[in-house]
């Protein structure tokens, strides 16, 4: 082949029919997706990556937790006997039978139902309220008693047969508090969250917007409850247990 | 502003191109691994760098035409690049990790001196008790600093020992060294902490085991018949009180203590003045926070609140020596 | 051959009516429109533009600082002033500059283009991520008002808990604009695995993109860290939690585990793209396929992964333990392989190559010279022993400058040259770009290598002044910083000149063979592609890239302005030729 080809004809840039492969232009479907499925696969590869982000977002304060459970192990463990596990199981309970609900809502869309799956979501978000309002209750519980998180933390009284006062003695004891707060705080407000992405869905599914064919969002959505569900199942043990 | 000439570089004796005397038994180790690396990178690096001219010269292009045929890949070069580089890194390694062990692990004979380190000051303490703002070290013996902080991270380092350490607060630090010069060398910090930082510099006075000796049974230079007012220039001295606080009127972080004492009307923070009498000197010194100077930050430590009262009075006097305001019959 | 000409021959009458129609920046105009575009292209556009700000910016703060250590003693501000100063030079340029820099400019240009899709997977999130990007940059500017930060860009508790009125504005900012990283890194990670046009396996990839897909899993991974980290400070500021304070209980080691297991990683998420770069810069103008695609895409990977076992490398002398220290200096080395490896690898590819030294290639070329240096200064901090004594000195500071400025931004600007003519549609004055690269070696080595000595001979970092016997070296870096400076403004001033005067490109002025050159118009297209390119080679097989020959575009890119060639003029000078021979 000539070198000198300035002023041949250029070669063919190839390209190929793809375009032409639009049977029919779904309304769900971007203009930069080749396919639906190439939509939905991209979404949920997505929603993975995402997932993971949180995983090490959490995985940063379970190393914070380690870290000081490993220095003053008496402490932690005094600490969490005043945390009341009965409450916390009874939040482990809910919080998996929303996961369950999650994602029988994900199989009745998929079966083309979609009234059930919009009841499912509903009941989902109903049990995240009731996870939330358990929260609540011990918390308040906490900060009656001076448990604060942070430079607040001055404990005091006691009240169903837990010391809060006999924290006091414990150096680090505001510690464990404070990485009680933040973890389970900001796993409450992943919750939020999620009931707001719930509802959002919910509200789409009632007007129709999904069918058997395209549910990718409901799918997401289940996937980012488990998480939240996930990411519950070992902080309970953790902080409540041990 | 002008440019030093080109001999001064090289830091006329102090040291080589690249590092400054070595003074310590570890110096020499540090230093050859440091050349080791320099001279085999250099190597590689003309390597390369050469390499790359040549080609870029050799197979410049020479019309827009050109195809070159691709060239083979070469398993045999590509495996040499990897498994030559991983031998010389493994060599330095493991050189590198020998001598840190050592620094690691002082010498069960070392002598012992506390550091305490604060924004933005030293203060050494030797086993006798005695404290001194400058350390001071006998030459030919092994030395352990045991090092803690007071407010921030802060970091002891002699670049003429090639030794550094960070000082946390809450725990203690240690790093040891054994001096083999007798002579003057620079302490810096080399963990960034806040205004004063690049002040925070002490000097380790390396002399002979007699004189170190003679050194530290007259207390450091005994204090106990010294007038106060040299007394409190030692102190200021010794304390670190020259880092913030000027003698020729200038502001550093804190006010300056030229024409400080008896100052009548000196600016609060607050709005209101005071006179800067003996009694708001001491509450200066040993409750920093009690009354803050117009157009400073509370940043003094508390430490100084250990200060006995005749190092108090010595630190007052000699700021009456240096005071206009002294002969205004205010106080004794 | 044959038969598909024809086929072309349609395509690229349709391609060239289209160039003409509308192209992207024809394409929905107006200020709104830009601001709620959804095209990968515009989006990359205003993230350099509001990342040229950063940079012009800390740049000027970098002047400032050597300005006032020319000399011993104050020279042009205060210590606190000057605190503040290299802070935010720091943190504008590591977080807000860097991390960002090649994977959001460029590679949100490029990567839809190389890997022959429309877009990326998630166009919107593209653009938020923008968005939050802006927002970082908005508190960072309330971090100034509300009384500035001095803590140096590593936030180091107890010193970062206790001082300034800013640090609570900058953590959160640096909080915030880390969600446009991770949305730029999710979105790429995504378009590569499902967006690639047929044909273009993943042996197919150009290496920038596998440069890209390394960058996009350490932003994913390690960002959340730095997330958390300064959510935790936050809190220890407001709260007073006391995890990191020792004041309250906290530890502050512990601080610097969790800081730098998100920014030793965010090293590579800025150098990876950057030996991206060098591979499509080094592999065109050389005209010659990479040598070692595989060993040079497989280290990115590996860089990737290899980077989340070293943090511990900052903290030699911190006080954590011995074993620690010398597990993380062994991990060191074994990264310090893969860069070898590559370097290696580009300077074989040079190797019987038809090598034009345009100023893309005069980037790539003093990326290696600068990188290399950068190697090796950094397998000297990782000896243990010799750290010790450099640790937090000038050589520290001279070091990650040779990497980050003598890699990053070298290639960087290596690669805005590169792209120009494809961004702009015009081209840059190549005399002016050649003196430029000049002036910004020169005076890089002028600065940095002093910064070296220096180090050695024991200054530490972050000194606003210091003893004199360091004077000497400080006034050449200082003037060296000078002509740094003056380079960098040259670029600038050539680069906005040609924006408005710059002559019209050609669609493949640098006759590279990768598809945003051979598949696209000279300004690409809204959709990029009219027709989904269908990929049959490599992206550096230019004996098979018969397109690439067969183009225009072989000259300076400056002597015709319509990205596809009319026959009928040039038939009649072939034949003059060819009756001369």
């Amino acid at each position: 082949m000539a070198t000198d080809t300035t002023t041949e004809t250029p070669a063919a840039p190839a390209q190929t029919e793809v375009d032409h492969h639009h049977e029919e232009h779904l309304s769900h479907l971007q203009h930069h997706f080749v396919s639906s499925e190439q939509q939905f696969d991209s979404a949920k590869l997505g929603m993975w990556l995402f997932l993971i982000t949180e995983v090490l977002l959490f995985s940063g304060m379970f190393v914070a937790y380690a870290v000081f459970r490993q220095w003053h192990p008496e402490t932690f463990s005094v600490a969490s006997q005043t945390l009341d596990w009965h409450l916390g199981g009874l939040n482990t309970v809910v919080l998996l039978a929303s996961s369950f609900t999650i994602a029988l809502a994900i199989h009745y869309i998929q079966k083309g139902e979609t009234m059930r799956s919009f009841w499912l979501q509903i009941t989902t978000i109903s049990l995240a309220g009731v996870f939330l309002v358990i929260k609540y209750f011990e918390y308040t519980a906490k900060f009656e008693h001076g448990v604060f998180p942070g430079a607040m933390f001055d404990p005091h009284g006691t009240a169903h047969g837990v010391d809060y006062g006999a924290l006091a003695s414990y150096a680090y004891a505001p510690q464990f508090f404070s990485i009680y707060f933040v973890m389970t705080g900001i796993h409450g407000f992943h919750v939020v969250v999620g009931m707001i992405l719930i509802g959002w869905i919910a509200s789409r599914t009632y007007r129709g917007h999904f069918n058997s064919e395209y549910y990718t969002h409901i799918e997401l959505s289940g996937l980012y409850w488990h998480l939240v569900d996930l990411v519950w199942i070992f902080l309970f043990p953790l902080l409540y247990l041990v | 502003m002008q440019l030093n000439t080109i001999t001064d570089l090289n830091m006329g004796d102090q040291g080589t191109f690249w590092l400054p005397d070595g003074a310590s038994t570890i110096a020499p180790e540090v230093d050859s691994l440091f050349m080791f690396v320099t001279w085999v990178s250099t190597i590689l690096f003309v390597g390369v760098v050469l390499a790359m001219l040549y080609f870029a010269i050799r197979y410049r292009r020479k019309s827009p035409g050109d195809r070159p045929q691709p060239i083979k890949e070469s398993k045999i070069l590509e495996i040499s690049w990897i498994v030559v580089p991983t031998i010389l890194v493994l060599l330095v390694f493991n050189w590198g990790f020998k001598s840190f062990v050592k620094m690691g692990v002082a010498p069960p004979n070392a002598y012992e001196i506390r550091a305490e380190a604060w924004k933005w000051n030293w203060r050494f303490t030797y086993p006798n008790g005695t404290t001194s703002q400058d350390l001071y070290v006998p030459v030919n013996q092994p030395v352990k600093m045991k090092m803690s902080s007071q407010d921030v991270i802060h970091s002891f380092f002699v670049p003429a020992f090639r030794v550094k350490k960070d000082v946390v607060p809450n725990r203690y630090s240690q790093v040891w060294f054994e001096a083999t010069e007798t002579g003057n060398f620079d302490v810096f910090c080399t963990e960034y902490c806040g205004t004063a930082h690049s002040d925070m510099m002490a000097t380790v006075k390396v002399v002979s085991q007699s004189e170190f000796n003679e050194w530290l049974e007259s207390g450091g230079g005994a204090t106990d018949d010294m007038p106060l007012p040299e007394l409190g220039e030692l102190l200021y001295e010794q304390q670190g009180c020259q880092t913030c606080h000027s003698m020729d009127g200038s502001p550093k972080v804190g006010p300056t203590w030229k024409d400080l004492y008896g100052k009548p009307n000196h600016p609060m923070a607050d709005g209101s003045t005071v006179t800067a009498d003996e009694d708001y000197l001491k509450e200066a010194i040993v409750e920093p926070g009690a009354k803050i100077v117009e157009g400073y930050q509370n940043v003094m430590p508390a430490s100084y609140s250990s200060l006995s009262e005749r190092e108090l009075a010595a630190l007052i006097e000699f700021m009456k020596a240096n005071s206009q305001y002294a002969e205004d019959g205010s106080g004794s | 051959m044959d038969s598909a000409t024809k086929g072309a021959e349609v395509g690229h009458e349709e391609h060239h009516d289209e160039a003409h129609d509308q192209n992207y920046l024809q394409y929905e105009p107006g200020i709104w429109n830009w601001l709620t575009t959804k095209d990968h292209k515009k989006i990359g556009i205003m993230y350099a533009v509001s990342l040229a700000v950063v940079f012009l910016v800390a740049g000027v703060l970098a002047l400032m600082v050597r300005t006032e250590l020319v000399s011993q003693g104050e020279t042009i501000m205060d210590a606190d002033t000057y605190n503040q100063v290299f802070t935010m030079h720091g943190i504008l340029m590591v977080f807000l500059f860097l991390v960002p820099s090649i994977p959001a400019i460029l590679g949100n240009f490029v990567l839809p283009l190389q890997i022959g899709a429309k877009d990326v997977a998630f166009p919107r999130l593209n653009l938020a991520s923008w968005y939050v990007y802006m927002i970082g940059a908005i508190m960072t500017c309330a971090a100034l008002y509300f009384g500035g930060v001095d803590t140096g860009w590593t936030f180091y508790t107890p010193y970062s808990s206790t001082t300034g009125g800013g640090v609570l504005w900058m953590t959160s900012a640096i909080f915030v604009s880390g969600f446009a990283s991770i949305f730029t890194g999710l979105n790429f990670i995504v378009t590569i695995h499902k967006m690639r046009a047929p044909g273009m396996t993943w042996n197919r990839l150009p290496l920038f993109i596998w440069g890209l897909y390394a960058t996009s899993i350490v932003q994913v991974l390690a960002t959340p860290v730095i997330g958390i980290t300064m959510l935790l400070l936050i809190l220890e500021r407001t709260l007073g939690i006391g995890i990191f304070d020792p004041a309250l209980g906290g530890d502050p080691v512990l601080f610097q585990h969790f800081f730098w297991f998100y920014s030793h990683p965010a090293v590579y998420i800025m150098i990876l793209p950057a030996f991206g770069i060098m591979s499509e810069l080094i592999a065109t103008f050389s005209r010659q396929r990479i040598f070692g695609y595989r060993a040079i895409a497989l280290s990115s990977v590996a860089i990737a992964m290899l980077g989340f076992l070293v943090w511990g490398h900052h903290m030699f002398v911190s006080g954590q333990s011995a074993i620690s220290s010398i597990i993380f200096s062994l991990i060191t080395y074994l990264i310090g392989i893969p860069s070898g490896i590559k370097v290696f690898n580009w300077v074989a590819t040079m190797y019987r190559g038809s090598i034009w030294l345009q100023t893309p290639m005069l980037y790539a070329l003093s990326f290696l010279f600068l990188f290399t240096i950068g190697g090796f200064t950094g397998i000297m901090v990782g000896v243990l022993a010799v750290d010790v004594h450099l640790h937090d000195t000038y050589y520290v500071v001279g070091h990650f400058h040779y990497v980050m400025m003598g890699g990053s931004v070298m290639a960087l600007l290596g690669g805005m040259h590169y792209w120009w003519p494809k961004i702009t549609g015009r081209m840059y004055n190549e005399t002016l770009g050649k003196i430029a690269v000049f002036l910004i070696f020169v005076g890089f080595n002028a600065t940095f290598f002093t910064q070296l000595v220096l180090g050695a001979k024991g200054m530490p970092r972050r000194y606003y002044d210091y003893v004199e016997r360091f004077e000497a070296l400080h006034q050449i870096s200082t003037y060296g910083s000078y002509i740094l400076g003056a380079g960098l403004f040259l670029v600038l001033f050539y680069g906005l000149y040609s924006l408005f005067y710059g002559e019209k490109a050609s669609a493949n002025p640098w006759a590279a063979a990768t598809l945003e050159w051979t598949n696209v118009a000279a300004l690409p297209d809204p959709h990029n592609f009219v027709r989904t390119p269908l990929v049959t080679r490599g992206p550096y097989d230019f004996h098979l890239a018969d397109e690439v020959f067969g183009g225009d575009g072989m000259g300076d890119g400056a002597t015709k302005t319509l990205d596809v060639p009319e026959p009928a003029p040039a038939a009649p000078e072939t034949a003059e030729e060819s009756s001369k021979a």
